[in-house]
């Protein structure tokens, strides 16, 4: 359910604007909070920055295209990401991954038709020692096999009311 | 009174942690007279995780594999009536420091310089911090050593730079304290971006306060007054936690105006990371602290010149800081006593991969291979054998089991080809494919590869493409020759340390396995039984139940058989998926 891209509270970005200060340092602090309030990047909302930083808006282009972290697209409520670092996948992690990917029939790097999950892999989450790990959002699980994970989800899913099918 | 202490670390919740201090907790609140409730960090030992330690004066009691139901039981067996359930007890701390009990192992060639209070303290409390000696470094270097003498000392004990390169510290903090300027920077990098490494998150997350008194020490060292944090956004507790030991800080007077009533300032302030690993390198680092693309430029000059902001500044590593306060009180010659005569004092390696205890190791330089992965490590997961260690991330290499005796220092690890990195050990088993971990590497770096040079964006894709056709059964005999080359001119060219280094664990691998290279292109076989395209899958009859879901999931129907009776793959049919490894619930399905 993406907010329509008019629809953002230009003040809300306001304030988060002034709690970092509006120098252009704070470019990438700014653009992490938007997303943690938003689950994406709006557009609008970019454009914006650039007004109050005093920055040309491809210097915040460049920014947010350069790193990963960003998205401009939105994000599942609960935003899985799956380690595949070198720990995780000697540990097996592939199998995790594909259990996730055929469980909630997206491939990594989507979202959910609903908006409840979005799937990502990410390059270490430094528990290497539990591997496989998770993190949903700051929640991290480890020692990750195919049922447990599928557990996860479905814990996730209760949490939020959606029905079990 | 007695204490329970809960290990409450990233690794510790990712296995449980928080569910049994809930547990813990809602026992204190009905009985508060019995015990106090604590967290620390990371304990060491992530194999048993979570971990609760029982401390009763000098007693120290760690249980591990701790579940809410055992909780109950330390509860009121151990902690109201006093006796120790030995059958859960993973070691226990004699008042001398000495280890006993099951895990003594794990222990014994170990030695925590940096790891002092890692799973000792309250990582969220300063009184704590100070109650173990905290910030006296401080007060000596502020109060009765001026900037020399700190550097002097520094440069005595022999340190050398944890983030990777082993640049002697005391050395670059004079380089920095050399140049005037109005203003300097000190910086800590705390982005670890190296796949198997947790060290520095540790250190974050059980004992943040030394990491401060190493920068503000540092900071008097070179005459800078601001220091900036820069932290990976995938670590939101060691984020969590340094903010509350900044305020602490800020509030008992370590950091701030005059500081000790030295007259010196100083003050740091966190900038968080957005996922690129090329902002671990230094310049590239800086870049991405100033708000822009982390684009790594051309050295000289340096950073101790010009660096963050174009002003002198001195980056060192997490560990590297953690280790000056210790130095400061303890003395040069102290430290310098471990370890090798080029590389002194310790290291903390990371240990997973198919380790059987992965965790946390702080060992005297010089240890060799071997210690770590069997005496500490516990040997291989499951009774298979030692292959190889990966040291250095996506820089280093992996190192065979044949030179297990090398031990690990800043002159024995590069000579193997690896290097020593910044101490995540990744170990592998017979079952890992080393042209397949090649590969994987080789497609970390060139997602990771910045694309400002031609060698490391364009080189690191050609490399690519060449071992995954191996790895696909498609590889040419020329194909070694031509990584080979590749290999030589990315390193040569390449304007950053990313891509130096990047052709290393190819390099490496096909100097120690090039057998494994050419059973995979003359021979169309992956003798770790790992690359799908080169196997053939088959049904453990033992394990089967024949409960059919394999054959229902196939997508290309290449296995036959009926419900409750043992299934079998074509393998004439197969597609190599691996669908059915993944769906069978028993283990079953297995590749050669
Ligand atoms: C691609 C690349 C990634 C790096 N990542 C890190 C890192 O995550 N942490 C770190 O401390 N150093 C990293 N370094 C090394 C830093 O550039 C720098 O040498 C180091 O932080 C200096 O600190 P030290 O002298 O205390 O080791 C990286 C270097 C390169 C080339
Ligand atoms: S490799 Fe998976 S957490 Fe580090």
């Amino acid at each position: 359910m993406a907010i329509l891209a008019n629809e953002i509270d230009i003040d809300l970005v306001d304030r988060i604007i002034d709690r970092s200060g509006s120098d252009p340092e704070a470019l990438i602090g700014i653009l992490q909070d938007i997303q943690t309030e938003w689950h994406y990047l709006p557009l609008p909302a970019l454009s914006h920055i650039a007004d109050r930083l005093g920055i040309p808006y491809n210097r915040v282009w460049a920014v947010v295209t350069f790193y990963e972290a960003f998205t401009l697209e939105p994000l599942g409520k609960y935003h899985i990401q799956i380690c595949t670092g070198t720990a995780c996948h000697v540990r097996g992690v592939a199998e995790i991954v594909r259990a996730l990917e055929d469980e909630l029939m997206i491939e990594t790097g989507h979202t959910t038709p609903d908006g409840e999950f979005s799937l990502e892999c990410a390059h270490c989450l430094g528990a290497c020692s539990m591997g496989p790990v998770i993190a949903v959002g700051d929640e991290f699980f480890g020692h990750l096999t195919r049922s447990k994970a599928l557990e996860i989800i479905e814990e996730l899913r209760k949490r939020s009311g959606v029905d079990l099918k | 009174m007695i204490k329970a202490i809960v290990g409450m670390s990233t690794c510790g919740i990712s296995a449980g942690a928080q569910q049994v201090y809930d547990k813990l907790d809602e026992l204190h609140k009905n009985n508060p007279e019995s015990f106090e409730l604590c967290r620390t960090g990371c304990i060491s030992m992530c194999y048993r995780e979570p971990l609760v330690e029982v401390r009763n004066n000098g007693d120290r009691i760690i249980y591990g594999d701790v579940t809410p139901e055992l909780a109950d039981e330390i509860f009121a067996k151990h902690i109201v009536g006093g006796t120790v359930l030995d059958e859960h007890v993973a070691c226990s701390i004699l008042p001398d420091g000495t280890f006993v009990g099951a895990e003594k192992a794990f222990h014994g060639p170990q030695k925590r310089i940096v790891l002092r209070n890692c799973g000792t303290i309250d990582p969220e409390s300063l009184e704590e911090y100070e109650a173990s000696g905290g910030y006296v470094a401080l007060r000596k270097a502020l109060l009765e050593m001026n900037s020399g003498e700190i550097i002097q000392e520094v440069k005595n004990s022999g340190l050398r730079g944890r983030g990777g390169a082993g640049f002697p510290t005391g050395l670059k903090w004079s380089f920095a304290a050399g140049y005037k300027s109005d203003i300097k920077y000190i910086v800590c990098n705390a982005d670890e971006g190296d796949p198997g490494a947790f060290m520095d998150r540790s250190v974050l997350e059980g004992d943040p306060h030394s990491v401060l008194e190493g920068m503000i020490i540092a900071g008097k060292a070179i005459g800078s007054s601001f220091g900036y944090i820069y932290c990976r956004a995938e670590y939101p507790m060691a984020i969590r936690r340094l903010n509350i030991a900044i305020d602490d800080a800020r509030e008992k007077g370590y950091l701030g105006k005059n500081i000790l009533g030295s007259s010196f300032d100083f003050d740091v302030k966190i900038k968080q990371g957005a996922g690129a690993f090329v902002c671990g390198e230094e310049t590239a680092l800086f870049q991405s602290i100033e708000g822009h693309r982390g684009m790594p430029r051309i050295r000289p000059p340096f950073p101790a010149e010009k660096g963050l902001w174009q002003k002198p500044t001195n980056n060192n590593n997490v560990e590297t800081y953690a280790n000056v306060p210790w130095i400061i009180v303890n003395g040069a010659a102290a430290y310098s006593a471990y370890g090798t005569e080029k590389s002194r004092g310790t290291k903390v390696f990371a240990l997973a991969g198919k380790v059987l205890h992965g965790g946390l190791a702080e060992v005297p330089m010089g240890t060799t291979i071997n210690d770590l992965v069997f005496k500490v490590g516990g040997g291989i997961k499951n009774g298979k054998k030692f292959k190889a260690v990966q040291m250095g991330g996506p820089s280093g290499g992996c190192i065979p089991s044949e030179l297990g005796n090398t031990p690990v220092d800043f002159e024995s690890i590069p000579a193997t080809g690896a290097i020593m990195g910044s101490g995540g050990m990744v170990v592998m088993d017979e079952t890992t494919c080393m042209v397949e971990i090649a590969r994987f590497f080789l497609n970390f770096t060139q997602d990771e590869s910045c694309g400002k040079c031609t060698f490391c964006r364009v080189g690191t894709l050609r490399m690519l493409e060449i071992l995954t056709r191996i790895t696909h059964g498609e590889g040419e005999p020329e194909d070694l020759d031509k990584l080979l080359e590749l290999g030589k001119h990315i390193k040569d060219a390449s304007l950053c340390g990313l891509g130096q280094t990047a052709p290393n664990p190819v390099l490496t691998t096909i100097r120690y396995y090039r057998d494994e290279y050419l059973a995979h292109i003359i021979d169309k076989k992956c003798p770790a039984g790992s690359c799908s395209a080169l196997v053939d899958f088959f049904i453990n009859p033992d394990k089967c139940t024949g409960c059919t879901i394999c054959a229902k999931n196939c997508p290309v129907d290449a296995i036959a058989g009926e419900a409750k009776k043992v299934h079998v793959i074509n393998n004439e049919i197969c597609a190599k998926c691996g669908k059915c490894v993944t769906v069978c619930n028993f283990d079953a399905v297995y590749k050669k």
